[in-house]
């Protein structure tokens, strides 16, 4: 691999930068269509009731006014349901209960911030006086938010009783009991996964548009997957048909999973273009953000480890109770089951593995994928009992891991829970991360905290990810409503310079250069004569998006695979032009020669001969230099690492400092180590937030009370410590590029080596999350 | 009411409502869309710019403030040929991923360099709290503006 230059493996700056520096970015706020008028969302101010009658023709007579609709408005227009894509079944076999979810409610009220109308206005200040102008009578029913109690509490939704989605089961239950039954010592913790709130820095936005003439839906919108979002819109909720429906994702402000869904706001915004048939426009204030952007995590899990008494998993039992919100979000039923039962053997051997998980509805805001999605919280669970395990047997916490990890030549690996893991090195992840830490001065480090009357402690995190979302035929067959594979097009112009058409997207990760630089990389062609489009559906065959870490595993392998077309096609013009075989022909760093002589033709001169085809024998060679694929990944990718936290805790204050964080992870090989390094980092922090400062808050009454940034804390750069970042490779099995991705793991890591940290550090068991110096300085003994 | 300001080195003057706020007359009137608006509490600082050389929060300036006042955006301090050395640096270090808080970002930034002598890295961080940052845990942006201070 290139260690300088701009192909694979080469550090290379950012293409997209220079328009973000230069305030060049388009962001769907940043889009304004002729004549647009503006919408404002009316929002229930309960968890819980029943609608009443909404008297609109106050607002109707506010100045500037256009229209204001009603859920009733969508529903008698047949604008359907906003639909879950993942069906998971319960233990009896039986579907999960999905709900009726209109994108605007029409009877009843569900949580603080459900959408139950849309006022439009020629103006901002008009919608928003206008909405002002609503009433709308609301009976107020008591509201369920405790997910612990929410089976024996009112039921919320008609068709679900005892508001219970579903309850899944994986893994073998009897031999499970059996491994308790013969165990030594049975480790055990109590855990919540405290909700987060996803908090991309730019609010959801979208700007719908209708040309009357044509027929034809425009909407710009801030979404990771364009094509899913068209897909949702015109199958399910049929605002119109896929052909005459075009949704683009221009540059969008992070998402970290929020903006995979497709949400009430754009439905109803693109539904209203075309009532109105004029433009429409919306942007989220953050604090709809905060009441309205599906949320992340949210578990109450008991979870128990079998040992023998030299410290050898012997078997893993886990109970959680997964809080969906008041509706299921587009891919809700998929986190705390496929994505998360399915990770509990971790890097390790234990041989019994058993997981259940009942997922109940609430009076609060939907909850689905939040970066990791699923496997931080798995991750929170196997990490905090391994160490618990470590320090009830009174053994070193590296030790204990390193005694039951998945070795080298036990690949490729089934797991107990339904996975196959095709490679990896764990000790190789944990022996670097422990020389960066420099482990062995650890008791020093302790001994010297301790004198000046503070805490240390250290704790680990040995994680693994299932990536590279996903293979289809498995995906499907475990309920999915979608296949997953991804599409790529190379499109070689006239001169010779390409244009690369993916269906991933990007939103910060920097595919405009990493996809770029695999392109130019197999084609032997400089960076700059390769541009990358994505989000756009009237731009790209169908895609997937970007989510689950899966760009370069899926996306990139899809276009490996064109390239390769490309390459062969190219032979075949060359061999034409030289009368000899295809066979006769190399293709290497850009040229194609034919072998035994010294002609040869360079990339570009392939590609004007392919559209200058002066003499081409036509039914054995068509003109033109453009290949799609199609790739659908044969198994998951396995990111796997060892991350390392050491703490120090102020002994007056309760306050957490990190004063080293040690990231060492394998993503197999790797495109651009320093957008590698980036996505580590910006994981860590999220994880970080997680552990000592996030915490999505309902009140008993269902009042969100961390609404704004006054009340959730989000990690700031004075929080965060500078990260020690390192990998090792073992490279993935199974796809052409062997890569596994990175966009989650520090996500997925972090969480469990600060609680591991923060409980070395106070010698307790455990503590809640987030460990905020008021929560620590309690445990310290601080008067409660 | 009308107001007068230079933006960017041109001289505006502008009929708005009393309560416009000056991000909305920078993105809104002058299209000057590279100032972000990432929050309504005044907390993100992605809507940051230079009243007067100083950086402001530009959700929490009325218009009317910003009568008479010299205001620099992302826009004005460098050209795509003529980097400030303070975007120089964010691309040089990566301290950006979806770019949405870098505007605000830089331009608190280029302040902080200005105004601080013997800026270290907790002096970094210290200074750039009222600006968050999702993508980057913030390691980069603090590589970056250290860069950009002995450059600049
Ligand atoms: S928009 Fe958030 S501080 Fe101005
Ligand atoms: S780069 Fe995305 S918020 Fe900072």
């Amino acid at each position: 691999m290139a260690e300088n230059g701009t192909g694979i493996g080469a550090a290379v700056k950012r293409k997209e930068d220079i328009r973000f520096i230069t305030g060049a970015g388009r962001y769907t706020d940043d889009i304004d269509q002729a004549g647009q008028a503006y919408a404002v969302f009316l929002r229930s101010p309960h968890a819980r009731a029943t609608i009443g009658g909404i008297d609109t023709a106050a607002a109707l007579q506010v100045p500037g006014v256009v229209a204001v609709y009603t859920g009733a408005d969508l529903a008698a227009d047949g604008i359907g349901d906003l639909p879950c894509g993942w069906l998971v079944k319960s233990k009896d076999g039986s579907d999960m209960i999905q709900p009726p979810h209109p994108p605007l409610a029409v009877e009843r009220v569900n949580y603080v911030g459900e959408p139950y109308g849309i006022v439009i206005a020629d103006s901002l200040q008009a919608a928003r006086d206008g909405a002002e102008a609503v009433a709308a009578d609301f009976d107020d029913l008591p509201a369920v938010v405790d997910v612990a109690t929410a089976d024996a509490a009112d039921q919320l939704h008609e068709s679900v009783p005892g508001n219970q989605c579903y309850d899944w089961e994986l893994g073998d239950k009897a031999a499970t009991d059996a491994a308790f039954a013969d165990a030594d010592h049975v480790a055990s913790l109590d855990i919540i996964n405290n909700r987060l709130i996803p908090n991309a820095m730019e609010p959801r936005a979208a700007v719908g548009d209708y040309d009357a003439a044509s027929g034809v839906y425009t909407l710009h919108t801030t979404s990771q997957n364009p094509h899913l979002e068209r897909l949702v819109l015109a199958a399910f909720v049929q605002v119109a048909p896929e052909s005459r429906l075009r949704v683009v994702s221009p540059d969008v402000g992070g998402g970290f999973g929020s903006k995979i869904f497709v949400y009430a706001e754009e439905t109803a915004v693109i539904w209203a273009a075309g009532k109105l048939r004029r433009a429409v426009k919306w942007r989220a204030d953050r604090s709809e953000s905060f009441l309205a952007d599906a949320h992340g995590r949210d578990h109450v899990t008991k979870a128990e480890l079998a040992l023998s008494s030299d410290g050898t998993f012997l078997g893993l039992r886990v109970k959680t109770i997964a809080n969906m919100g008041a509706y299921l979000s587009t891919f809700a039923s998929s986190v705390p089951t496929y994505l998360y039962g399915t990770l509990m053997a971790g890097q390790y051997k234990t041989p019994a593995i058993y997981v259940e998980v009942r997922a109940m509805f609430t009076n609060t805001a939907p909850v689905d994928a939040y970066r990791g999605a699923g496997r931080p919280e798995a991750t929170y669970v196997v990490e905090r009992l391994v160490e618990t395990a470590a320090r009830d047997l009174s053994m070193d916490p590296a030790e204990i891991r390193r005694r039951n990890f998945i070795q080298p030549e036990d690949f490729p690996y089934a797991t107990p829970v339904a996975l196959t893991y095709d490679t990896g090195d764990y000790e190789a992840s944990l022996d670097k991360a422990l020389e960066h830490i420099d482990y062995a001065g650890f008791a020093a480090r302790r001994a010297a905290s301790e004198a000046n009357g503070n805490r240390r402690g250290i704790g680990f995190s040995s994680y693994i990810e299932a990536c590279g979302l996903a293979p289809s035929q498995v995906a499907i067959s475990l309920g999915a409503g979608v296949g997953l594979f991804e599409s790529a097009e190379v499109r070689v112009n006239v001169t010779g310079s390409v244009t690369v058409i993916t269906g991933s997207h990007s939103h910060g990760q920097g595919h405009e250069t990493t996809f770029a630089q695999v392109v130019s990389d197999r084609l032997g062609i400089p960076l700059d004569d390769v541009e990358v489009v994505h989000g756009d559906t009237a731009r790209s065959d169908y895609g997937l998006g970007t989510y689950g870490s899966r760009s370069i595993a899926v996306g990139g392998s899809a276009l490996i695979r064109a390239t390769d077309k490309i390459i062969a096609k190219g032979k075949k013009i060359v061999a034409h032009n030289f009368e000899t075989t295809e066979d006769n022909i190399d293709f290497t760093d850009g040229v194609f020669a034919e072998q035994e002589s010294n002609r040869s033709m360079a990339f570009a001169e392939v590609a004007f001969a392919a559209y200058v085809p002066a003499n081409f024998p036509l039914d054995e060679l068509e003109p033109g230099l453009s290949e799609k694929a199609f790739y659908d990944p044969g198994n998951f990718t396995y990111p796997a690492g060892t991350h390392i936290c050491e703490v120090e805790i102020d002994g007056e204050t309760g306050v957490s400092t990190i004063v080293a964080f040690v990231a060492v992870d394998d993503f197999g090989n790797v495109i651009n180590p320093m957008i590698v390094e980036g996505q580590v980092h910006g994981g860590l922090c999220q994880g970080i937030g997680q552990a000592l400062l996030e915490h999505g808050v309902y009140d008993d009454a269902g009042q969100l009370v961390t609404g704004s940034y006054m009340d959730y804390c989000m990690p700031r750069a004075d929080d965060v410590p500078s990260f020690t970042v390192d990998t090792t490779v073992t490279p993935c099995t199974h796809n052409p590029l062997g890569v596994k991705g990175c966009g989650e793991a520090g996500a997925i890591g972090a969480t469990a080596a600060v609680m591991n940290a923060v409980t070395d550090a106070l010698g307790v068991k455990s503590l809640p999350m987030p460990a905020t110096p008021e929560t620590v300085w309690k445990a310290l003994g601080g008067a409660g | 009411m009308e107001v007068t300001l230079t933006v960017n080195g041109a001289s505006h003057t502008l009929d708005v409502p009393d309560n416009a706020l000056l991000v909305e007359v920078l993105r809104e009137r002058l299209g000057l869309t590279g100032t972000h608006v990432g929050c309504d509490t005044s907390q993100c600082g992605a809507c940051v710019v230079h009243m007067d050389g100083c950086a402001v929060k530009s959700c929490t300036v009325l218009a009317g403030q910003a009568d008479g006042a010299d205001v620099t955006t992302i826009e004005g301090i460098g050209t795509v040929d003529a980097l400030h050395p303070m975007q120089e640096a964010f691309r040089d270090c990566h301290a950006l991923q979806c770019g949405f808080c870098t505007p605000g970002m830089i331009m608190a930034a280029i302040d902080l360099v200005q105004s601080t002598d013997d800026l270290d890295e907790q002096g970094v961080r210290d200074g750039l709290e009222g600006n968050l940052c999702r993508c980057t845990g913030y390691h980069n942006i603090v590589r970056a503006v250290l860069a950009a201070r002995d450059n600049m």
